[in-house]
């Protein structure tokens, strides 16, 4: 089982970023869960989401503690949270940041990856809402769903010339990081 | 994994189900965690998806008022609420009960207040368990969904005829995303027959409901709900059978069990923390340890001769919820020992508080039940505990 915790704040997409997570990896016929760390949701504040990807039925119910990936939507949220408490060793902690990486103070021995998502979603969709280009940046440096997957759960979820811009942000980013 | 599931909300899947139990109204006032079922069926009755009628009221005493006097008519009636909605319910909820409505009502269990507290525990339910109605406690969302078509049956079955309420967990099972099989509507609806009660108010053939019963007649009525609350013992486990033989699905009637067969600890439960549990049994099982669980589906009727039966052979036991009874440990262990104490089943049976107010419950957490469940097999130092707590804000 893999287990997957996306930081971000209030009215940035996590909780739909980790609901898309688990709709692809149905679409690949695995099994999975998504779930919120359920708060008193405000536009802005740190909020936690939650996947699950096996391949047998998954019935755990707690939260994630020791995930094998970490999504961060946010940089200024490494001043305020510690997004790679548990995080494996062997895991990957993907980040939304334009700084360089030796700027970035973690306490890990993970992976990490960082993406400029915000510039990449404000030249495709023109509004800094990074969440799908992180899922594509996800897709590209786990493998742990497919892309066409999870532009299939895309297009489930946004239709149209929407649906259309998104599905090139991801690509955009899931090219970046592979 | 079957070629029908979908990954989707459990909010969404539960609305989906009470669709598929075509209601005639369904009246509700929005609540977190509930808002997002009755959002969504809002949307369903908008869309022309299903034909019922949604009243919007102006709080959950109207609305639970409003399905008394529908139902009392003879209609279909469908409502979910959480925590101090329930509580605002609790009047409306004798009147249901004792004016033998099948009314079905989905509780997205939260904590209640003070302190306000939006997150799961089961002291909403939990405390209106002598309301008359039935509860049945679900694990996961497909068996939310099945739950609530199985209930309309039980409910409205006409030895039974006891309003039902189906308790999941707030936020843990409404808001979750996982595969389910949502109910396919023309299945569910030759499963379901029509309700067609015998007594209802008609103009035509004019009769009163909830009439004043004075001291010669109000113990008989009483006599009655309970008669009727254990005729649903048998009427809740055959519809659990006819469902599995329809929909291939099944949870369990009354309770089941997980591994317990051998096992020296046993864990009683109800709810979403079950799937925590079998993983911890399976983790501990692999370590030789010999542990199972009895899942209690149905908490009322409670049944006394299945858990009985299921535990007679368990060292000791170790109940884990989500609820307190203030001044007298909490609703489960106390209704476990009870209903022990005139056979001959004299193992140590230990209470546990845990998850309240949303509090998380870890694999780490049930081992450490198990842990204090097998000290108590030398003897009981402590009957009943909150999991967890945090000696350094006490």
């Amino acid at each position: 089982m893999k287990e997957i915790r996306l930081h971000g704040r209030g009215g940035q997409g996590s909780v739909t970023a980790a609901e898309i997570i688990a709709v692809a990896a149905f679409e690949d016929k695995r099994f999975s869960q998504a779930f919120p760390a359920f708060g008193v949701e405000r536009r802005g504040a740190p909020v936690m989401a939650f996947a699950r990807i096996a391949d047998h039925p998954i019935r755990i119910r707690s939260q994630v503690y020791e995930p094998d990936y970490v999504i961060v939507q946010d940089v200024t949220l490494l001043d305020v949270v510690n997004v790679a408490s548990g995080l494996k060793d062997d895991g990957k902690i993907i980040i939304n940041t334009d700084r360089p990486l030796e700027t970035l103070k973690l306490n890990t021995k993970a992976d990490v990856v960082t993406i400029d998502a915000t510039k990449i979603a404000m030249e495709i969709l023109g509004r800094p809402i990074v969440n799908t280009t992180m899922l594509g940046a996800f897709c590209g440096a786990s493998k742990e769903v497919g892309l066409e997957s999870l532009n299939l759960a895309i297009s489930e979820r946004f239709k149209g010339e929407l649906g259309r811009k998104n599905l090139l942000a991801i690509k955009t980013a899931y090219e970046r990081v592979s | 994994m079957t070629a029908n599931m979908k990954v989707v909300e459990g909010s969404y899947a539960v609305a989906h189900a009470v669709m598929c139990c075509k209601p005639d109204v369904i009246s509700a006032y929005p609540i977190t965690p509930q808002t997002h079922i009755v959002e969504h069926l809002s949307q369903m009755v908008a869309n022309g998806e299903l034909d019922s009628e949604f009243l919007t009221v102006d709080s959950e005493f109207s609305a639970l008022s409003v399905l008394v006097g529908v139902s009392a008519c003879g209609g279909r009636c469908y409502s979910s609420t959480t925590s101090q909605g329930l509580a605002l319910m609790y009047e409306v909820l004798y009147n249901a009960s004792g004016m033998r409505l099948p009314l079905v009502m989905n509780v997205a269990n939260r904590a209640m207040g003070a302190p306000l507290n939006i997150w799961n525990d089961q002291q909403d339910s939990v405390g209106a368990r002598d309301a008359g109605w039935l509860q049945i406690y679900v694990e996961d969302v497909q068996e939310a969904v099945d739950a609530t078509l199985q209930a309309y049956k039980i409910a409205e079955d006409e030895n039974v005829r006891t309003p039902a309420m189906v308790c999941m967990d707030g936020f843990i099972l409404t808001h979750v995303y996982e595969p389910v099989e949502l109910l396919d509507r023309e299945l569910a609806l030759e499963f379901l027959p029509e309700f067609r009660p015998a007594n209802i108010l008609d103009p035509a053939r004019p009769m009163t409901f909830g009439a004043f019963a004075d001291p010669s007649t109000y113990t008989e009525f009483r006599y009655q709900q309970f008669e009727a609350q254990q005729k649903a013992l048998g009427k809740i486990e055959s519809v659990a059978q006819e469902f599995h033989e329809t929909f291939n699905r099944y949870y369990g009637g009354l309770i089941d069990s997980y591994r317990a067969d051998d096992a020296e600890v046993v864990i009683v439960t109800m709810g979403s923390v079950i799937g925590t549990i079998k993983d911890a049994i399976d983790a501990m099982r692999a370590e030789g340890k010999k542990v199972g669980l009895v899942k209690v589906r149905c908490y009322r009727p409670f049944p006394v001769r299945a858990l009985r039966q299921a535990l007679k052979d368990a060292s000791v036991i170790a109940v884990i919820e989500k609820d307190v009874s203030i001044g007298a440990e909490a609703g489960l262990v106390t209704d476990l020992k009870s209903s022990f104490y005139n056979s001959n089943l004299r193992m140590p049976i230990i209470g546990f508080a845990a998850g309240l107010g949303g509090r998380d419950i870890t694999v780490k957490d049930i081992r450490s039940i198990v842990e204090r469940a097998e000290a108590a097999r030398k003897g009981i130092e402590s009957e009943f505990e909150f999991l967890d707590l945090r000696s350094e804000i006490l």
